[in-house]
């Protein structure tokens, strides 16, 4: 045996142990229970970590902790009472998830939505893509040990939710929007707010990045660090940023336009690598693309007829009372969330194969899995 | 390619390679759905993968289906996949009898399909054959049943402080 | 006057005590108390959407740091207060048990939000009705998800609970009686 070899070696008083003899050496690896509470998985999973020394050999993933039933509920709700549920699926875009289910409803219910209400849905949109994308990428910064990034871009975040208060009426879980429209056109303050947040964004989010962006512990850090090629991304149906950043183009505003996207001019950030730098990357020019989105649209809105946040669709909303209690067929009848984490989250373990410890934490923050969209 | 087209040219494909493996295929608002013979599922969707002119690379769900009245057919699998260089997305559904739940897994085509079919296994109790890891995902193992199922109850049992006049029962 | 007392930082006041020349003198509990209160260590039990409220009360524009409360545990082992926030599911039990009792005496626990409260709108098959059945707790904040006033609202009705409770208030038989409800030692 190697390791007696060793031992008689030492006893023999030759300490030298070559690199090959140690080698051979059976290998005794630690399990290490990471979460489902650990602080720096932001959100409730666990991994079982089988690692030798700081790299991770093996790694198993448990899901489901904070697994609500958001299907089975849904199937029990009329049309108009999903949004509740979608606030809380992603809850750091509510509005998104909002807008994907009206228009999922304006789909079948064929309903032309009038382009005013479009282009406030934009504005609503790309301003929770912003908040979205600013925990995300302040989380990267607060896992790799910079704090001070969270606590500067949480107040710039605190508008956002200002412009959704006014609204709607409310902050995080907004309930944002009607099948067929907005609830209601936005107020003179609105506007003014926005105003405001529009000419403060670029500065603050430049200076964000300015704290990481050319930060050279950052770089360290976060380049190479969970990376995913383009073909395990797609084997895996990876989609949004995380797709975009290892190297595939497609962004289904682009491809699959929905609320006047074609009309808008953007770029479509798009990274190389599929590591953690290049996603942080690509939200932080998504964010600028968002902001000019907005630009555009806040334009679009002032050329159209002011009063107009609504389609003329009054008699869809609700199925017969009677119909509501004793026919389930007046409900949703098979809801299906497609939820983008539980995809992204599923690559894990195949991505921190091999990888230390601490790269591991910066991977998951990287690709802003959020619990409440996992186990919906 | 417009829907229709695309539907057409995806019904011959398919009809040209298993013949009456495909049951129906119809146009769903602006999906294009082919229903088939659960058995060939697999290699539909690898046929579908593989083809140049296709090239449905792209799993984007798959969801599990119970329609309790459909005496025979009770369970099913939807499929949704999509052509991301070419932009086509379309669905493939497969039925079968709830006394015999079983349907080939897709994983050796679509890795991402792992925790999907896991996920609809721990809610519709939908056995994929050929899956490598295939236990309950988001419930606890000692549930007992499948919850997604139509005729178990949505809500937890274990209350005491519900009027059931307050809820219109 | 001292510089602090010019600034317009509040400190805390002094509790109530005998004074003389030299010497201050008061009860233990009362020192103990004001101790504790401003000095809370809270654990955040994150799970879903109030956390993300938490996050935002903990951030630069609400900062629970005022509240002696910013230097967030996340090991029970040195936490005083559980701030169990967002939804828990009957998989998370074990869990939220296995941490509360790995805290140490004096523990409060606030169930933020109408999930952690009763469940909220989550009345389904694998949602727990509320943490306590599983724990107890001593302060409830409704809202789905509370804003972070009522965050911070809850935060000092803790402190009040924190100042007031006596030192000996855990070896009280009814406090074991309350453990052993939940069969906990």
């Amino acid at each position: 045996m190697a390791s007696t070899n060793k031992i008689d070696k030492i006893k023999k008083g030759n300490t030298s142990v070559t690199n090959a003899e140690a080698k051979v050496e059976e290998k005794e690896y630690s399990t290490l229970n990471l979460g489902p509470t650990h602080p720096a998985t932001h959100g409730i999973f666990q991994n079982i970590l089988k690692m030798d020394g700081e790299i991770i050999v093996e790694a198993e993933s448990t899901v489901g902790y904070i697994h609500r039933a958001f299907e089975k509920i849904a199937e029990h709700r009329n049309y108009y009472q999903i949004t509740t549920l979608t606030d809380r699926l992603n809850y750091c875009s509510s509005p998104i998830n909002n807008m994907g289910w009206h228009m999922a409803v304006e789909k079948l219910f064929n309903i032309e939505v009038p382009k005013r209400a479009q282009y406030l849905r934009v504005i609503i949109m790309e301003l929770s893509r912003i908040a979205d994308h600013l925990i995300c990428n302040s989380v990267i910064g607060v896992d790799t040990g910079a704090l001070t990034v969270y606590f500067y871009i949480f107040s710039l975040r605190e508008r956002i939710y200002e412009i959704f208060e006014e609204i709607c009426g409310a902050r995080l879980t907004t309930n944002i929007g009607r099948v067929g429209g907005i609830e209601r056109d936005f107020s003179p303050k609105v506007w003014a707010i926005l105003d405001v947040f529009m000419k403060e964004l670029p500065a603050a989010l430049k200076e964000f990045e300015n704290l990481l962006v050319r930060n050279r512990i950052f770089m360290d850090r976060t380049i190479g660090c969970g990376p995913i090629t383009a073909e395990k991304a797609l084997q895996y149906s990876f989609t949004g940023p995380n797709l975009r950043a290892a190297g595939v183009d497609y962004d289904v505003r682009v491809m699959n336009p929905y609320s006047s996207y074609e009309e808008f001019d953007f770029i479509v950030p798009v990274g190389t690598n599929g590591d953690t730098y290049d996603r942080f990357m690509v939200r932080e020019e998504e964010m600028w693309q968002s902001l000019s989105i907005i630009q555009q649209a806040i334009a679009k809105v002032k050329k159209e007829p002011a009063g107009i946040f609504h389609a003329d669709v009054p008699d869809f909303f609700l199925p017969p009372k009677e119909d509501v209690y004793n026919n389930m067929e007046a409900l949703i009848y098979h809801f299906k969330i497609v939820m983008g984490e539980i995809i992204y989250y599923q690559a894990y373990t195949e991505m921190i194969k091999g990888a230390f410890l601490s790269d591991a934490i910066l991977t998951m923050s990287s690709m802003n899995v959020i619990a409440g969209e996992l186990d919906a | 390619m417009d829907k229709e087209t695309l539907l057409k040219t995806v019904e011959e494909k398919l009809k040209a390679q298993f013949g009456d493996g495909l049951l129906s295929s119809e146009l769903l608002v602006d999906y294009p759905v082919f229903t088939l013979k659960r058995d060939i599922i697999c290699d539909v969707v690898k046929f579908l993968y593989n083809d140049e002119e296709l090239s449905f690379q792209f799993l984007t769900t798959l969801a599990g289906l119970h329609y309790p009245d459909n005496k025979g057919q009770e369970l099913g699998v939807m499929y949704q996949i999509h052509s991301l260089t070419k932009n086509y997305r379309i669905r493939l559904k497969v039925f079968f009898s709830i006394s015999d739940p079983n349907v080939p897994s897709i994983t050796p085509v679509f890795k991402g399909a792992n925790w999907m079919e896991r996920q609809e296994f721990d809610f519709f109790g939908i056995v994929f054959k050929g899956h490598p890891n295939l236990k309950r995902i988001l419930n606890l193992d000692d549930l007992g049943y499948h919850p997604m199922r139509k005729e178990f109850p949505l809500e937890d049992g274990t209350r005491e402080d519900k009027d059931d006049k307050m809820f219109g029962r | 006057m001292s510089e602090i007392e010019k600034s317009k930082i509040n400190i805390v006041k002094a509790p109530d005590g005998v004074e003389g020349p030299g010497f201050f003198a008061t009860t233990m509990d009362k020192a103990v108390g004001l101790g504790r209160k401003n000095s809370l260590w809270p654990l955040p039990f994150a799970t879903s959407c109030c956390g993300i409220e938490f996050m935002a009360t903990a951030a630069a524009t609400y900062d629970l740091g005022r509240f002696g409360a910013e230097r967030l545990s996340f090991s029970p082992r040195q936490a005083d207060l559980l701030m169990v926030m967002g939804t828990i599911s009957k998989k998370m039990i074990p869990v939220v048990r296995q941490v509360y009792q790995q805290m140490a005496e004096p523990r409060w626990v606030l169930a933020m939000g109408a999930c952690a409260s009763s469940g909220g709108i989550f009345d389904t098959y694998s949602v727990l009705q509320g943490i306590d059945r599983i724990i107890p707790v001593d302060v409830y904040i409704p809202g789905c998800p509370p804003r972070p006033e009522q965050v911070i609202d809850g935060l000092m009705q803790i402190q009040k609970l924190a100042a007031s409770e006596t030192t000996r208030r855990r070896n009280q038989p009814e406090y074991k009686a309350l453990m052993e409800k939940y069969g906990m030692e």
